[in-house]
């Protein structure tokens, strides 16, 4: 079936085994974010820290109900995230948004998102971008208020 | 595709209706010919979202603009005149697909809209003339909801509430997905100015006892607000018979054109009635210091008619009585009692709401022990078939039913029993894909 190649192996392994999960402390921000649209929830937070004169990902914790693709990706995204600077962080988060964006015309940058790269066939299903990317969308929100409001609002705003 | 079975569905006197020539019918629906996913055909089942439409409907939407086209209730020409026949003769038939007079029937936008016209009266009534007091609601008053409703139907009680100060009471539900009745005269009081109620649930297509809960309010002075949208296009409904004030219902459910709903109302309470969208087509004398209105209908259609529209909606109701609403009902009777009856016999799968088809109409909304909702919608749509996932604007009804969101399947007059076959199927290969089965 062509909804296969959205359905791939490592989005099932992430949904019946979501890694990182559960709500840890300590934590600098949590968020609550909803797709209206299918109901997904997700309660996130993010513990930042210190890593050479600037923040870094030092947790990503969460409480998530949702589809698959919804939990597979917020699972996906936070081993991508965790240990990295926000910098470098918010590049990835980049990265996917464009990935999602690109209608199946994208060629993704497997260094750069690492197992992300798997969710590139839900950008031919434009009902399902948002499920993707409720989790990020959710880390995004949180690092900022972690960061107040000074924080680093690099590439694009969505 | 199969037609329906031979044989005719008894009535509720016992008499045999004849069944639908459904093969008929969907040879006048021209988007049913479409393949969708994989060249798959579409088996469609998200009526109760949003219904398709015959070639009769369409001609009478195209007719009008190639023919009649102009701004009804203007214009000192021809076209001008017809528009405005058009208009005024397609809501004379609208009354007559629901007992009603010409004149208690008011065009609006949508079901949606029409609700909010009621709720909106009620707040503006604060500001308007003596005759509007019986709308009027503030401390110490309550609005009466139930947690069954579509969000229509409950957020603009909620939103009257915080304009007036008035106290948002409701009926809750039993876990069969009946509305709870056992509180009624803990919660219709002297203090209830107005009942809001579905008369057909978009999830559950559990259909409550309105004429009931309307004599209660009736007796206490409030006012009866029934959302009509999943049942007017489903089931034979006579105004006179149903008790409410009140009925509101969208001409995109029934086979119409996107765009128009309706919303019935009682002559006196509409004539009482102080406007909610103002401006053109509904004044009577325009001055800058101030502008009076004309009367019930048009003083709640301001702005140009949506003739064309309108003349699709009166073509809708003429097929849906050419069919005749009661073998519209007994065929949707069939093919809910087959999906119950299927979707019962797979493990893992739980139907919110009633399990009969005893006062319960065609929503079949169900849950699948390990595959959200929107997944199992993904692999029907794999296999061409149209559901809705999530909570269906009824939030507060998944919630009180113990879920997060659901899968749902809506019937109509173009549905067949295979196609019923292919969704309890399609339910089957979702759990196998999802390694739940």
């Amino acid at each position: 079936m062509e909804v296969e190649s959205m359905y791939r192996e490592l989005i099932l392994d992430h949904y019946r085994n979501p890694h990182n999960r559960g709500l840890r402390e300590p934590f600098d921000a949590q968020v609550h974010h909803v797709n209206p649209l299918c109901g997904d929830e997700v309660t996130l937070r993010v513990a930042l820290k210190d890593a050479g004169g600037e923040p870094a990902v030092a947790d990503v914790s969460y409480d998530a109900l949702g589809c698959s693709i919804s939990q597979a990706s917020t699972s996906v995204m936070t081993e991508a995230l965790i240990g990295k600077s926000v910098r470098e962080a918010m590049g990835i988060s980049g990265a996917f948004l464009e990935l999602m964006q690109s209608r199946g015309a994208a060629d993704p940058d497997e260094d750069l998102l690492g197992d992300a790269v798997a969710f590139e066939g839900v950008s031919k299903y434009p009902a399902r971008i948002k499920c993707a990317l409720l989790g990020w969308m959710a880390w995004k929100d949180a690092t900022a208020q972690a960061l107040g409001s000074a924080g680093v609002a690099e590439g694009k705003q969505t | 595709m199969t037609s329906a079975t031979t044989t005719g569905h008894p009535g509720p006197a016992g008499e045999i209706t004849p069944p639908l020539d459904v093969a008929g019918i969907r040879a006048d629906f021209p988007i049913l010919g479409r393949a969708v996913r994989g060249g798959r055909p579409l088996i469609y089942l998200d009526s109760g979202a949003t219904s398709h439409k015959p070639r009769q409907v369409l001609d009478a939407e195209r007719d009008f603009y190639t023919i009649h086209n102009s701004a009804a209730h203007r214009g000192a020409h021809l076209l001008g005149e017809e528009a405005t026949d058009a208009y005024e003769s397609a809501r004379a038939r609208v009354a007559a697909f629901i007992g009603a007079a010409p004149g208690e029937v008011v065009f609006t936008k949508s079901a949606t809209e029409a609700l909010n016209l009621v709720a909106y009266a009620m707040s503006n009534a604060a500001t308007a003339g003596p005759e509007a007091a019986r709308f009027r609601v503030g401390p110490g008053d309550e609005v009466l909801v139930t947690e069954m409703e579509h969000h229509a139907n409950l957020v603009p009680w909620q939103q009257l509430c915080q304009r007036t100060g008035a106290t948002l009471r409701w009926f809750g539900v039993t876990p069969e997905g009946r509305l709870d009745l056992s509180g009624a005269d803990a919660l219709i009081t002297d203090r209830t100015r107005v009942v809001a109620v579905t008369h057909q649930s978009n999830v559950t297509g559990t259909i409550p006892p309105v004429g009931q809960i309307a004599a209660l309010a009736h007796a206490r002075g409030a006012l009866v607000v029934a959302d009509g949208a999943q049942s007017v296009p489903h089931r034979p409904v006579d105004v006179a018979a149903l008790g409410a004030d009140f009925l509101a219902f969208s001409a995109h459910k029934m086979l119409g054109p996107s765009g128009i709903g309706v919303l019935w109302g009682r002559r006196e309470l509409l004539e009482a009635m102080p406007p909610f969208v103002t401006g053109g087509s509904m004044i009577e004398v325009v001055r800058m210091e101030g502008s009076t209105f004309l009367p019930p209908p048009e003083r709640f259609e301001a702005g140009v008619p949506a003739a064309a529209q309108a003349a699709g909606l009166a073509a809708a109701c003429d097929y849906l009585d050419a069919l005749g609403m009661p073998g519209v009902a007994a065929h949707e009777e069939a093919l809910t009692a087959h999906a119950l009856g299927a979707l019962a016999a797979l493990d893992g799968v739980r139907v919110l709401g009633p399990l009969t088809t005893r006062d319960r109409g065609g929503a079949v909304s169900f849950t699948v022990d390990g595959v959200h909702p929107h997944d199992v919608g993904q692999l029907l749509d794999e296999l061409g078939i149209a559901v809705r996932a999530n909570h269906h604007c009824a939030w507060p009804l998944h919630r009180a039913l113990g879920v997060q969101a659901s899968t749902r399947a809506t019937f109509y007059v173009y549905n067949t029993h295979d196609e019923v076959d292919a969704l309890a199927d399609g339910v089957r290969q979702a759990q196998r894909f999802f390694a739940v089965a």
